[in-house]
């Protein structure tokens, strides 16, 4: 691979870079709000939504992600169509979105149930005793310090899913990985592409890594 | 919703012999443990060492070891299955590459890629995690030990490994569990384990819900029954007065 090879190479790793990051920003914000719904039921108190969160939870956490991927594949377009009862197809992109969303959450639970239970019972009381409901005390007291207390944890956490969206190769989703291993096969340099997409997994997740930890250190409540 | 369940599909014959469908499944969970316990029996052994390493004494080997996990850790584990399986044969000196590409039949040549990926991957993890049980023994340990006339390599293999391994039980059988599952990116290099065999039954046959349901679950109950084993097994090995410690 020359550098006229890669200049002419870079706008469609870009093109799949952008794929990478689109899925990766949504399937965190969905991820941790479907989490925080989660951890919510499972501190809840009620023992049937708790079981629920809590099946949800194990389940999740207990199949590879690669199975999931490819089994969301054909199941959401089904699903979708059962409910708009239309037959419209479906992109690779949205099913993964779907299978990143719902397997990221049981991860994402996790972290923010330990969260939400290394506040203090003090804080709790103090806004009970204020008059807030629990929804309020929840929303104005807990969540913000526990959320505060996990950042850097969730950021980690990200971080392990930008190394995982790689493998929507399995459904043929043109990400940055699947670009770059796309490229090298059409140019017959495939082991020079695959080391270059390495380089740049690497060289964007040891930075952001790093990054975290020194937040971690600022974070620190 | 207009799809047509047919749970019988299992039992079915696969055209192969007296195999059935469901024979499938078996065959391609064999090949999941298989490729799990090989690769775990590298990461535990390498990330033994390495887990040591970063507690000696000095920069030099610390520093080795910290690089390792730096690097295993920040690249995908699909771009490092396809970096031993595309890349490093070729770098290889022609005799071995040769009798990779050309002498073992491609299913052995995708096992030992997949098993030398997945060890090396998960050393990293595991050398993290005995550098934690390693350091949160009290120094009082080491230090009895040195007291008592050994020597460092005594004073850990007789005192501290030992020790930080029953600490560490239950974040090393998470990896284990993890293992298990990133065995499935196998798939993609079509070697025949779990999710392999799950695709390929899905391909074979109409019934792709029931397929991959029997093949979530397969996982699901593995998972469940090796937890409540290493519960059992964290059990008595415990540490007495160490109960807190460990953990991630």
């Amino acid at each position: 691979m020359t550098l006229t090879d890669l200049s002419q190479a870079l706008p469609g790793l870009w093109e799949g870079m952008k794929v990478t990051l689109e899925l990766l920003v949504m399937a965190v914000v969905g991820g941790i709000v479907v989490g925080t719904l989660l951890a919510l039921m499972r501190l809840s108190g009620n023992k049937f939504m708790s079981a629920v969160a809590g099946f949800y939870v194990t389940y999740f956490r207990s199949i590879p992600l690669l199975m999931v991927i490819s089994w969301f594949y054909f199941a959401v377009p089904l699903v979708i169509g059962m409910v708009t009862g239309t037959n419209r197809p479906i992109g690779a992109f949205v099913s993964c979105l779907v299978a990143f969303t719902a397997f990221e959450a049981a991860y994402y639970a996790e972290i923010i149930r330990a969260g939400i239970q290394s506040i203090s019972r003090g804080q709790v009381n103090a806004a009970y005793a204020l008059g807030m409901t629990y929804p309020q005390a929840m929303r104005l007291v807990i969540l913000p310090q526990a959320f505060r207390k996990m950042t850097p944890l969730l950021l980690q956490q990200s971080i392990i899913l930008f190394q995982d969206t790689s493998l929507v190769y399995a459904v043929g989703l043109l990400d940055f990985f699947n670009t770059s291993y796309s490229k090298g096969n059409i140019t017959g340099e495939i082991g020079q592409y695959i080391m270059l997409a390495g380089a740049v997994y690497f060289v964007i997740s040891f930075g952001a890594s790093r990054m975290v930890k020194r937040l971690q250190k600022r974070f620190t409540v | 919703m207009n799809y047509h369940w047919d749970w019988g599909v299992f039992f079915r014959s696969t055209g192969v012999g007296h195999e059935i469908y469901l024979d499938w499944f078996f065959s391609g969970l064999a090949m999941t443990l298989g490729l799990a316990l090989a690769g775990w029996i590298i990461a535990l052994v390498l990330g033994t060492v390495l887990g040591v390493m970063r507690t000696l004494p000095g920069k030099v080997l610390p520093r080795i070891a910290g690089a390792y996990v730096d690097l295993f850790r920040n690249v995908p584990l699909l771009v490092q299955l396809f970096i031993w399986y595309y890349v490093i044969p070729d770098w290889l000196p022609d005799a071995i590459g040769n009798w990779l590409k050309q002498d073992i039949s491609p299913t052995t040549n995708a096992f030992i890629t997949v098993m030398v990926c997945l060890g090396l991957f998960t050393a990293a993890r595991v050398c993290e995690q005995v550098r934690t049980g390693i350091q949160a023994l009290p120094r009082g340990q080491a230090n009895a030990g040195y007291a008592l006339g050994l020597n460092i390599v005594q004073v850990y293999r007789h005192i501290v490994v030992p020790q930080a391994f029953r600490i560490i039980i239950p974040p090393l059988t998470s990896e284990f569990l993890n293992i298990i599952k990133n065995s499935s990116v196998a798939s993609l290099v079509a070697l025949p384990e779990l999710l392999g065999q799950t695709k390929q039954l899905v391909d074979f046959s109409a019934a792709q819900f029931e397929a991959y349901t029997v093949g979530t679950l397969i996982y699901f109950v593995v998972n469940i029954a090796l937890m409540f084993f290493m519960r059992w097994v964290e059990k008595r090995l415990r540490v007495p007065g160490l109960i807190a410690l460990g953990g991630k």
